[in-house]
């Protein structure tokens, strides 16, 4: 008779199927997933229901699953969600998260393990900038574009504080497009992404140009 | 740049927002958006027609409130006229409105689609931007089947503009993500490979996130990129920090898109093109040399974007996993991040290592920095480094280090985060059990786990230690030794106070020979607890003292007293006071022999039949699971492991051996002779016929997958018999409702409740029934016609509850009706090739389920035949080139849609076990139908 917990196996099987993505290793990965799976579930349910979502998540590539900007009074500056939630959902993990992100300390690290998801964050002046990653997804990298999206609203308005993303809120959302599209970066350069939103902006100066011309008082 | 005072500046907006920023409480703000939202809804409702600018000053204003967190009812109509508006503001504004607020299944969907039609043809780049964006953002599936041809053409084409491809590649990606069907793959396919060479670096780390999706989808097709990122990665690594211009990031070149090279990699195996890999390799190389380079600037933003290629590659070096060089050295990077001063860098190491780990070549390399985790463990000032540290002692433990990690483990369980203390007691209970070389040390590990952290060890915990006293006999005197030593502490766990009563119950024999530890001291310091215990301890405690009276008559006297006094045997707890009145009663009028083969030792636990499992069985798929089925199976497994509040047993067979622990179903029935078990049913009669039950009955459930008539179910009151026939997604079922007694049911309803009705989404069956008389005559019978409808496929069966009244008492009753989803089946033959063509074609890894379980019935052939062709499926010969296997096909009928599952069966006769597939083009079907047939075989 033997008495080997599985879980130990069936946690590397598991990173390794995590990091396989490629189809022929992950079949026979899968299958042995799966083995140690059923053997793990004979002796313990906790972590079963984590497992198993785990297990269907991991197989959706790596993006962003929502970015939430919110000062240090936790109101929300801005959200924008890269999967389908509803509005309710939503809510709830806006209020969760602002509650787990406002009780940490400064000292601590940028990351935390939250639900099945990895948040990211970082506090700059009164606000906090906060992405929802995948658990396999690069948390430095996340970083970064929080870094460069600040660098970009700090460019454009020039020295920016949360007033401005307050009455100006409508450009903090163009500008995040512009950056990053479905939850993945579109264009990484400051210049270009500027570029872009400078020309919007001349477009629209020219078309009040050319109105105020062909509307003046006849 | 200019700052922003632009010439779209919204005056009445920005008024607005100081407005509510003025509000000096919750109600103000509150007012003041009734105010506002009043004053649009009259200005939309106005005759006048609004000027583009006030509708996009409006729309803007609803927008702001409803990111406020209020509810918008209407402007919808307003903000689809501005995407049609030729000024770009109040196109973009309206496509931000539609972005944000309008759900997929909005009836605007046709309008807001066409103006991005017009967008999209209209040459205009910003425009196609914008129309993109908003699909992108909002990635419904009617936009998906709208637009998915369209987009791909947009991406390859050769006119179009460098920042539209961005838009495009990306947008199809999200729409590929949603509705991967509508998304066909083409002629346009392989021209996205070649993205990856484009001169232009954005198009480039746009194009790569759609590749890597495609190609872990479809890895054949987009074989080639793999060379294709090699090189450019090869390109970037090599290049000085100044070549790439504005795509150099705090002096490191291109970090997103070497970030997105490296994960595209990580989707193939490595590369069997010498050169290619050979070049890779070198990358690799020249990413771990740089980590060693003395930083180029001091700026955080410039050593994270370095660590971050450098964690990328360390992940696809450890999923190469090939290359022992490349590990070690990985491993020793992460070494020397183990002690950064940058707490986040501490916790990737930390986490990174976990991986290398389980590599055969780096999990060496791993452990010689026990010491350092070990610190980590003890001294991080955050809990989530410490989990991290806690993660990565447990994958490095292997039987060289294992007492060594879990005694440190256990020391910190002293002071651990009440959050992440139930995790720690079952990792400690894990390697304690693992890496058990001998038992006691194991036994030790456990009672010191209940003794530091009892209030974390689960029910699991404490079960696993008695499964495995009981069934090694070399460890049952040190464990009833070592409970006997723990229980004189003042003042022990109460989870303590189970393992030693449980234990002490069972083998205390073993130490009685010790006057220390004679059967009266034993049975004084267990009942020294009794009244600081729960009910459910207590009640096994009373059960340890009926196996004493078994153990040693001598103490049968001083226990018959206990259970003879008041506070037992008129204990206001039923559960108590039956269980002292059966034992005071079995105890003096059974012969010593009857009550040897009644309180006989247990029998080893059957290793793949533990409480645990019977109650996983119970849980549902994940997430999906509903209030009412989680109450359910709270119920169901309360009343496995015999918790205080078990209701009545409704079933007919008394199992009388199964409720000292409570783990009835881990123990085998029938360890008691027949005779005894008559005798006992009189006894423990707990089949009280008088107190009604809501609990969910199943037993009979699973008996009827595969077939269609027979009893669902018997009391001594009531037998319901089944027949039940079905045709397409139609069905129908005859309920015979016998009365077993003389005497007459009154008010005799019933009721039919379905999947999905309480959760009010989604009606996955519909049932169709007449009421029955409400009264039943002793000895009659009365039959009931149910009419059944599958709507969708579903995985909860519906339930049927069954009241009257027999003599005067309320008869409660809920039984599973047994509706499964196989009953829906209809057999589709089909040859070898086609078979094999379907299989691979439902190759998507959720359309998989796959389970691996013991025998529990025959494994004769024509009884398994039989059994499959019961299921509703066609049996296929000559498929499966193994002939001892069985293989299925079916196509189950709902009035949506139809989904063809196809099984594979394969028995392994020799080791009792049977590996059960199934692929299904549904993956909620793949699972139940995977979750009702490994309980057949």
């Amino acid at each position: 008779m033997h008495f080997l917990y599985p879980m130990c196996c069936f946690n590397s099987l598991l990173n390794l199927t995590c990091q396989n993505q490629n189809n022929y290793i992950q079949d026979h990965l899968k299958s042995a997933l799966f083995d140690a799976f059923c053997l793990t579930a004979d002796v313990f349910n906790r972590p079963l229901c984590s497992l198993i979502s785990l297990f269907f998540h991991f197989f959706s590539s790596f993006q962003m699953q929502f970015m939430l900007l919110f000062s240090r009074q936790g109101k929300l500056r801005l959200q924008k969600w890269y999967v389908p939630l509803s509005d309710k959902e939503k809510k709830k993990i806006t209020r969760e998260l602002v509650q787990t992100v406002l009780a940490r300390k400064p000292k601590m690290c940028s990351f935390l393990e939250w639900r099945d998801l990895k948040i990211v964050y970082k506090r700059y002046a009164s606000l906090y900038f906060c992405c929802a990653i995948e658990d396999q997804d690069n948390e430095l990298i996340t970083l970064e574009i929080i870094h460069r999206y600040v660098e970009l609203l700090d460019k454009y308005f020039g020295s920016v504080c949360e007033l401005d993303i307050i009455f100006n809120f409508e450009k903090a959302y163009f500008i995040l497009d512009e950056f990053l599209l479905g939850g993945e970066a579109q264009e990484t350069s400051k210049k270009n992404v500027l570029k872009a939103i400078e020309q919007a902006d001349l477009l629209q100066e020219n078309i009040d140009f050319q109105m105020r011309l062909f509307a003046a008082p006849s | 740049m200019p700052a922003v005072s632009k010439g779209d500046g919204m005056r009445g907006l920005a008024v607005f927002i100081s407005d509510i920023r003025n509000c000096k409480s919750k109600e103000a703000e509150i007012k003041r958006i009734n105010k506002e939202l009043a004053n649009i809804r009259s200005k939309f409702k106005g005759d006048k027609a609004l000027d583009g600018y006030s509708k996009k000053k409006y729309v803007c204003k609803l927008l702001f409130i409803f990111l406020l967190g209020h509810d918008i009812d209407f402007g919808h109509m307003e903000a689809v006229n501005l995407l049609s508006s030729n000024k770009y503001t109040e196109k973009q504004i309206g496509y931000l409105f539609i972005s944000v607020l309008v759900n997929s299944n909005s009836e605007l969907i046709r309008l807001i689609n066409n103006a991005i039609k017009n967008d999209l043809s209209s040459r205009n780049p910003t425009f196609m931007c914008l129309a993109l964006h908003c699909i992108a953002n909002v990635g419904s599936r009617e936009m998906a089947e709208a637009f998915a041809s369209e987009i791909p053409r947009i991406l390859v084409a050769g006119d179009t503009m460098d920042s539209v491809k961005q838009s495009a590649a990306l947008c199809l990606l999200r729409l590929y993500k949603t509705s991967p069907d509508l998304v066909l793959m083409g002629e346009w396919t392989s021209r996205v490979v070649h993205l990856l060479n484009d001169q232009h670096m954005g198009v480039v780390t746009a194009a790569i996130s759609l590749i890597t999706c495609l190609s872990q989808k479809n890895p054949d097709e987009f074989k080639t990129c793999v060379s294709l990122a090699v090189s450019r990665l090869s390109r970037i690594v090599s290049s000085a920090s100044t070549d790439l211009q504005d795509y150099t990031y705090y002096f490191v070149p291109a970090p997103w898109l070497s970030c997105k090279l490296l994960r595209l990699l990580q989707c193939y195996p490595p590369p069997e093109d010498g050169a290619v890999k050979g070049r890779l390799v070198e990358c690799l190389e020249t990413i771990l040399n740089k980590a060693q380079e003395p930083p180029k600037s001091k700026k955080v933003q410039h050593s994270n974007a370095k660590n971050a290629i450098l964690f990328e590659a360390i992940s696809l070096i450890i999923h190469y996993d090939s290359e022992p060089n490349l590990l070690v050295r990985a491993c020793n990077q992460l070494g020397q991040f183990l002690q950064h001063r940058e707490t986040n860098l501490r916790y990737l190491a930390l986490e990174s290592m976990c991986t290398l780990a389980s590599s055969e070549f780096s999990h060496e390399a791993v452990k010689t920095h026990i010491e350092t985790v070990i610190n980590a463990l003890k001294t991080e000032r955050d809990v989530s480094v410490r989990q991290r540290a806690a993660d990565l002692l447990y994958a490095m433990c292997d039987r060289s280090n294992a007492k060594q990690i879990v005694a440190e483990m256990l020391s910190y369980l002293e002071t651990a985060d009440y959050s992440i203390r139930e995790e720690m007691v079952l990792k400690v209970a894990i390697l304690a059990e693992k890496y058990a070389v001998d038992y006691s040390w194991y036994v030790d590990t456990i009672l010191n786990l209940i003794r530091i952290a009892g209030d974390y060890v689960s029910e699991e915990v404490w079960y696993r230690v008695i499964q495995i006293v009981i069934n090694r006999d070399d460890v049952q005197g040190y464990a009833a030794k070592t409970v006997f030593e723990a229980l004189q502490a003042p003042a022990c766990h109460e989870n303590m106070v189970k393992v030693g009563g449980y234990i002490l119950g069972e083998f205390g024999n073993l130490i009685a020979g010790d006057p220390r530890s004679s059967p009266l001291v034993q049975f004084n310091l267990l009942h020294s607890k009794f009244h600081l215990c729960s009910v459910p301890t207590r009640a096994l405690l009373l059960s340890a003292y009926i196996k004493f009276i078994n153990l040693f008559p001598e103490t049968k006297a001083t226990i018959q007293e206990v259970l003879r006094c008041d506070s037992q045997i008129r204990n206001s707890d039923v559960e108590l006071q039956q269980r002292a009145v059966e034992y005071l009663k079995l105890s003096s009028i059974a012969s010593t022999d009857v009550l040897a083969t009644v309180l006989e030792e247990m029998p080893p636990f059957p290793e793949r039949e533990s409480s645990i499992l019977a109650k996983l069985k119970k849980k549902k798929g994940p997430g999906a699971v509903s209030v009412t089925e989680l109450e359910d199976s709270k119920r169901e497994g309360g009343e496995l492991n015999g918790g205080s509040d078990r209701g009545p047993d409704t079933s007919s067979t008394p199992s009388p051996s199964a409720d000292l622990l409570g783990i009835r179903s881990s123990a085998p029935v029938g360890t008691a002779p027949a005779s005894a078990g008559n005798l006992l049913v009189d006894v423990f009669s707990e089949a009280g016929p008088a107190a009604p039950s809501a609990a969910v009955n199943d037993d009979g459930f699973l008996r009827f997958v595969c077939k269609n008539n027979g009893v669902l179910f018997e009391n001594q009151l009531l037998q319901i018999g089944i027949k039940s026939e079905y045709r397409q997604n139609l069905g129908r079922m005859y309920l015979f409702y016998g009365n077993k007694t003389s005497v007459q049911f009154a008010s005799f309803t019933t009721s039919v409740s379905c999947p999905g009705e309480l959760q009010s989404h989604i009606l996955s069956l519909n049932v169709q029934t007449k009421q029955v008389e409400p009264l039943v005559e002793g000895g009659a019978q009365i039959q009931q016609v149910l009419n059944i409808e599958c709507l969708t496929d579903f995985s909860d069966a519906p339930l049927l509850n069954i009241k009257f009244r027999y003599g005067g008492a309320l008869q409660n009753l809920t039984l599973k009706l047994p509706v499964t989803i196989n009953k829906f089946f209809q057999p589709t033959e089909m040859s070898s090739h086609d078979f094999f063509q379907r299989w691979k074609q439902l190759s998507q890894p959720q359309q998989e389920a796959q389970k691996i379980f013991k025998a529990n019935h025959s494994m004769d052939t024509e009884v398994l035949k039989a059994k499959l062709l019961g299921l509703g499926t066609a049996l296929l010969d000559n498929v499966d080139p193994n002939p001892e296997n069985y293989v299925c096909a079916g196509v189950i009928q709902t009035k949506g849609q139809q989904v063809g599952c196809l099984l594979r069966l394969e028995p392994n006769a020799q080791a009792q076990m049977y590996r059960l597939t199934l692929r299904c083009s549904k993956d909620s079907v793949s699972r139940r139908l995977c979750e009702l047939l490994a309980e057949q075989f």
